[in-house]
C-alpha cells in the first residue's frame, strides 16, 4: 500500500528533472521564475547527472512538489554532513591530540599549555564562512519554496478537505462527490486523484487544529479553524499513499488516517462518474456535508 | 563583610587551619533553614533538588511512553493516559526542569559567587521565586489526581484544543495556573539575576571580566523578561476564555485561534534559548578549566550569545511554517542565521581545547558529550529552518529527534556537567570519578540509540504524539531501538544516584578548588560561608583565581603594567595548589580601597 521510496532510484536524474519541469509547465502552475527555475534545475541536473542524489532516509516525493523538496533536502543534508564531519573531526582531534601529558623531567604535574585566548582573523573567517553557507541554503530554500507553494489558476480538479475530530471529508468541488471516514468506522477515507494533473486542495478544519500530511508527498499543512489553506499537488506516480493527521488533535489523534489513491486521469474520470451515480442513487448513504463552525474565515495560501 | 581585607597568608575564603572565620549565618538550622532561608545558596540547592526530582518524575513518564511505543498496536496504556503522559512529560521537562535547574538552581548558586557578591540583590524576592516555583510544580503534577486527569493537549496547549469544550475538567486549569505561577517565578529570578550582575559585582569585576556562564545568564535573564510575560499573559487569556466567557482564541466568538500560536511561540522560541544559553555557559566554564587555558575568543562568545538572543526573538514563526499564515522567507532567514553565532560558539569551544592539556574528569566528559549531541541536534535544526524541508518533516519524529538531541545535549549533558562540576563546591565533597564516568558512557550510548532511530522514523512518516501505530509500516524496529536506548539512559542515572549515596556516606573532602579552575567561585570555601567571601583576589581578568594560583602565567596572559607589578610582587611565591595569598593586594587601585568594602 505504501509506495517504496526507492522505486525510481535507477532512473536518470536528468530525465526526471526534465519531466518534473515539463509536468509543472503543462499544468500551468508556474506563474513566474519559470526560466530561472528551469536553468537552476538544469544546472543542478548537469552537476548531478553522474550520480543519483541519495534520499538520506526520506521519501523522494511522489509529487512534483515533493520531488523538489527531496532535492533540497538531499542537498542540505550533504552540506550538513560536510560541516558536521569537519566539526566532529576538529573536536575529536582536540580530544585525542591534546590530552594532558606529564610535564618534562618526570614531574607528575601536568604540563602548562600556552595561554593564548584569541585569534581575530580566524574568528572573522569562521563567522563569514557560515554566513555564506546559510546564504546559499536560503537561496535554494526560496526557490524550492516558491515551487512547492505555487498555486495554479486552472487546476484540473479541486478538492475541499475538511478535517474534524477524528476523520476527514473530501469534497470534490463541482462534482457532487463526497468521501468521509472517521475513527469510529475504522474505514479510512480514500482520496482519489489523477496523476500528472494539478489538484487543488482547499484545507479547512471543523474544530481544532489538524495536520494534513502525506509522507510520500513530502508535504504537510495545518487544517485550522478560521483559516482556509490552499495548495496544489501534482502526483507523478500512481499508487496508494498513506496519510495521517500530524498535529495533535485530541483523544483519537492516532486514528486520523486517510489514504490517497493516484490513478491515471481516464481512470480517475471513470471513478468520478461511478461515484456520482452511486451517491445520486443512494443519497442516504452519502454523509451530510460538514460545515465549518463559523463565518469568520480568513483565506491564506502561500 | 570585609571583602578587601588583607588575607592571612595561605588562607583564601576557606578557614585557615585553626582559624575561625566570621560566619554571619545566624538563621535556623535543619529543616527550618531549608524553608525559611533567603541565602542564595540554600535557595539554589532547593531549586536543584526540586528540579532534579521533577526531572526523574518526567523521565519515568518518558519511559512509559517509550514502553507503549515499543510494540505496534500496543495497549499497555490507554489513549487518554498516553496523551496525559506526553503532555506532562513535556511540561515538566521544559517548564519545571530545564529552565529552573539552570536559572533557579545553578545560576542562583553560582552567580553571586562568580561576581564576588555576598548574596543575590533581592534575597527575599529570591525566596518568593522558589516558593512560587514549588507551588506551581505541585499544582501541575496534581493534575493527575483530578477526576478528568491531567492536561492532555501537549505542552504547547494549542487553541482551540485547550478550550473548555475540547478539554474540560480541572487538570487543564491546574496546568494553566501552574505555568502562570512558574512564569512569575522565572520573571522574578530574572530581575534578581540582572540586578545582581549589574550592581553587585566585586571591585575590579568589569563586565568583560565576567565568566561566560554569568554573561550567558545575564542574556538569558533578559530573554526571560522578553518572553515569559507574553506566556503568562497568554495563559491568563486562555483561562479567561475557559471560565469568564471571553472569545480571544475561539472562532465562534470572532476570536483568532492562530493568535495562541503566535503568542505561545513568541515565548516558545526565546524559551528554547533560555534553556540553551545557560548550558552553553556551563560548558564554556568547564572547557577552559580542564584544558588549562583561558576561553578562546571571549568577546566573540559574548557577542555570539547576544546575537543568538537577538535573533531568537524574531524566529518564532518557524514553528508555524505549516500554518500557511506566516511570512516564510523572513522567518526562514532569521532561523538560518542563528546557525552563525552558534557556529562561532562551536569553533570557540574547539579553540579553547586546541593545544591545551585536556584532562577528562567527569564534568569534562559531559561537556564533550554535549558538543557531540548539540552538533547533530543543531545541524538537523538548520535543515528544519528551511520551510519545504519543514513541510516534509513537521510534527513527525524527525522534529522530536531534533529537539530532544538539542535539549538532551543542553539540559542533560551540559546540566549534569555543571552538576558534577559544582557539586564539590556546593557540598565540600567529591563525587567518585569511576561512577561518574560510568554514568557518562552509559548515557552517551543510550542517547544515540534513543534518538538516531527517531530521525529515521520521522523520515519514514511517523507523526509525533500518536499513542498507537499499526504494524507493516516499517516503524516497529526503530521504535524498539529507541525504547532500548531510553532504558539505557534511565539505567545510567542509577550510577549517579549511587554516586550521590557514596559521596554522602563516605565523604572525600573536595578542598576549595579541586579542578584548579579560574573563576571566582573557586576562591570561596567549599561549601562557601554564609555570605560567601572573607576576602577576594585581585580581579584583573576573567579568571582571577587562576591568576592568583598561577602568577607565572599571568604575564603571558595579560602583559600589562598591572600584570608585571603582580608578577613582581608574587615573585618568590610558588604558584602551586592552594591560594598564593596576598599577592599585590595592597596598593592595587582596581581592587578598591578598604573604604569601598562598605558598599557590600
Amino acid at each position: 500500500m505504501i509506495l517504496p521510496p526507492g522505486d525510481r532510484r535507477f532512473r536518470g536524474t536528468l530525465a526526471r528533472v526534465g519531466r518534473a519541469v515539463a509536468s509543472r509547465e503543462a499544468s500551468g502552475r508556474m506563474k513566474g521564475h519559470k526560466t530561472r527555475n528551469a536553468v537552476v534545475l538544469a544546472l543542478g541536473a548537469v552537476g548531478l547527472s553522474a550520480c543519483q542524489l541519495p534520499n538520506f532516509g526520506g521519501y523522494r516525493g511522489s509529487t512534483a512538489q515533493g520531488y523538489d523538496t527531496h532535492e533540497l533536502y538531499a542537498g542540505a543534508v550533504i552540506a550538513a554532513i560536510v560541516v558536521g564531519v569537519l566539526v566532529f573531526a576538529l573536536i575529536t582531534w582536540s580530544v585525542f591530540r591534546y590530552r594532558a601529558r606529564p610535564a618534562k623531567g618526570g614531574d607528575a604535574s601536568i604540563r602548562m599549555p600556552r595561554q593564548f585566548h584569541d585569534n581575530p582573523v580566524l574568528e572573522i573567517v569562521y563567522t563569514v564562512v557560515p554566513v555564506i553557507i546559510v546564504g546559499v541554503l536560503f537561496f535554494f530554500t526560496v526557490l524550492t519554496e516558491n515551487n512547492v507553494d505555487a498555486v495554479s489558476t486552472h487546476p484540473y480538479a479541486s478538492i475541499k478537505v475538511t478535517a474534524f475530530q477524528w476523520g476527514w471529508q473530501f469534497n470534490y468541488q463541482g462534482e457532487g462527490v463526497q468521501i468521509i471516514g472517521n475513527d469510529v468506522t475504522q474505514q479510512y477515507p480514500q482520496m482519489v486523484v489523477p496523476t500528472g494533473k494539478t489538484v487543488r486542495i482547499t484545507l479547512v478544519s471543523n474544530d481544532v487544529v489538524h495536520g494534513f500530511y502525506v509522507p510520500a508527498f513530502n508535504f504537510s499543512r495545518y487544517a485550522q479553524p478560521g483559516i482556509v489553506n490552499l495548495f496544489d499537488l501534482t502526483v507523478t506516480h500512481s499508487g496508494v499513499y498513506r496519510g495521517q493527521c500530524t498535529q495533535f488533535c485530541g483523544l483519537y489523534h492516532s486514528e486520523m488516517v486517510f489514504t490517497v489513491k493516484a490513478v491515471p486521469a481516464a481512470q480517475y474520470q471513470s471513478w468520478l462518474r461511478a461515484e456520482q451515480a452511486n451517491q445520486a442513487d443512494h443519497p442516504s448513504q452519502a454523509p451530510p456535508p460538514l460545515q465549518p463552525s463559523s463565518k469568520y474565515h480568513i483565506q491564506y495560501g502561500y | 563583610m570585609t571583602i578587601t581585607q588583607e588575607r592571612a597568608p595561605g588562607a583564601a575564603g576557606a578557614p585557615f587551619a585553626g582559624e575561625v572565620l566570621p560566619d554571619h549565618d545566624e538563621g535556623p538550622s535543619g529543616l527550618l533553614k531549608w524553608i525559611s532561608s533567603t541565602d542564595h545558596k540554600v535557595i539554589g540547592k532547593n531549586y536543584l533538588y526540586t528540579s532534579i526530582i521533577l526531572f526523574f518524575i518526567s523521565g519515568i513518564m518518558a519511559m512509559l511512553i517509550r514502553a507503549q511505543l515499543s510494540q505496534p498496536n500496543s495497549s499497555l496504556i490507554s489513549f487518554q493516559q498516553f496523551n496525559e503522559l506526553f503532555t506532562m512529560h513535556g511540561s515538566l521537562m521544559l517548564y519545571l526542569y530545564a529552565g529552573p535547574f539552570a536559572f533557579g538552581g545553578l545560576a542562583n548558586y553560582v552567580i553571586p559567587l562568580q561576581v564576588g557578591a555576598p548574596d543575590m540583590a533581592f534575597p527575599r524576592l529570591n525566596a518568593l521565586s522558589y516558593w512560587l516555583y514549588l507551588s506551581g510544580s505541585i499544582i501541575m503534577v496534581s493534575g493527575f489526581l483530578t477526576a478528568g486527569g491531567a492536561a492532555s493537549f501537549g505542552w504547547v496547549g494549542y487553541a482551540p484544543l485547550s478550550s473548555v469544550t475540547n478539554s474540560p475538567g480541572t487538570g487543564p486549569d491546574l496546568w494553566i495556573i501552574a505555568i502562570a505561577l512558574t512564569g512569575f517565578s522565572a520573571i522574578f529570578t530574572a530581575v534578581n539575576l540582572i540586578t545582581t550582575i549589574f550592581y553587585l559585582r566585586a571591585p575590579g569585576m568589569t563586565m568583560f571580566r565576567l565568566p561566560i556562564f554569568t554573561w550567558n545568564m545575564l542574556v538569558t535573564a533578559i530573554l526571560i523578561l522578553i518572553a515569559f510575560p507574553v506566556l503568562t499573559a497568554a495563559m491568563v487569556m486562555l483561562f479567561a476564555d475557559r471560565h469568564f466567557g471571553t472569545h480571544i482564541y475561539s472562532v465562534a466568538g470572532g476570536g483568532v485561534p492562530l493568535l495562541w500560536q503566535h503568542l505561545f511561540w513568541f515565548f516558545g522560541h526565546p524559551e528554547v534559548y533560555i534553556l540553551a544559553l545557560p548550558y552553553f555557559g556551563i560548558v564554556t566554564d568547564i572547557l577552559p578549566t580542564f584544558s588549562r587555558k583561558p576561553v578562546f575568543g571571549y568577546k566573540g562568545m559574548v557577542f555570539a550569545t547576544m546575537a543568538i538572543a537577538g535573533l531568537s526573538t524574531g524566529v518564532w514563526a518557524h514553528h508555524m511554517f505549516t500554518t500557511g499564515a506566516v511570512l516564510l522567507p523572513f522567518f526562514s532567514l532569521l532561523s538560518f542565521l542563528i546557525a552563525v553565532p552558534t557556529g562561532i560558539k562551536f569553533f570557540n569551544w574547539i579553540g579553547t581545547m586546541w593545544r591545551g592539556q585536556l584532562t577528562f574528569k567527569v564534568p569534562m566528559l559531559f561537556a564533550i558529550g554535549f558538543l557531540f549531541a548539540f552538533l547533530m541536534g543543531g545541524l538537523s535544526g538548520v535543515l528544519l529552518a528551511s520551510p519545504p524541508i519543514d513541510f516534509a518533516t513537521h510534527d513527525t519524529y524527525f522534529v522530536v529527534a531534533h529537539f530532544h538531541q538539542v535539549l538532551f545535549g543542553t539540559a542533560v549533558f551540559a546540566a549534569f556537567a555543571g552538576f558534577y562540576y559544582w557539586y564539590p563546591k556546593m557540598t565540600g565533597r567529591m563525587l567518585r570519578e569511576g561512577l561518574g564516568k560510568a554514568h557518562f558512557w552509559v548515557m552517551f550510548i543510550g542517547f544515540w540509540l534513543t534518538y538516531v532511530p527517531q530521525y529515521v522514523l520521522g523520515l519514514r512518516g511517523m507523526p509525533r504524539r500518536i499513542a498507537v501505530y499499526p504494524s507493516g509500516l516499517g516503524w516497529t524496529f526503530m521504535n524498539q531501538l529507541s525504547t532500548i536506548g531510553a532504558s539505557i539512559i534511565a539505567l545510567s542515572f542509577l550510577f549517579m544516584l549511587y554516586n550521590l549515596w557514596v559521596s554522602w556516606a563516605h565523604p572525600i573532602p573536595a578542598g576549595d578548588n579541586p579542578w584548579d579552575a579560574g573563576t571566582l567561585e573557586w576562591w570561596a570555601s567549599s561549601p562557601p560561608l554564609h555570605h560567601n567571601f572573607v576576602n577576594l583576589p585581585r580581579i584583573r581578568s576573567e579568571r582571577p583565581v587562576w591568576d592568583a594560583n598561577h602568577p607565572e602565567h599571568d604575564k603571558a596572559h595579560r602583559p600589562s603594567a598591572i600584570a608585571r607589578m603582580a608578577a613582581m610582587s608574587a615573585n618568590g611565591q610558588t604558584g602551586g595548589n592552594g591560594h598564593a595569598g596576598g599577592n599585590g593586594q595592597a596598593g592595587d587601585g582596581t581592587t578598591g580601597s578598604p573604604g569601598s568594602a562598605g558598599a557590600h
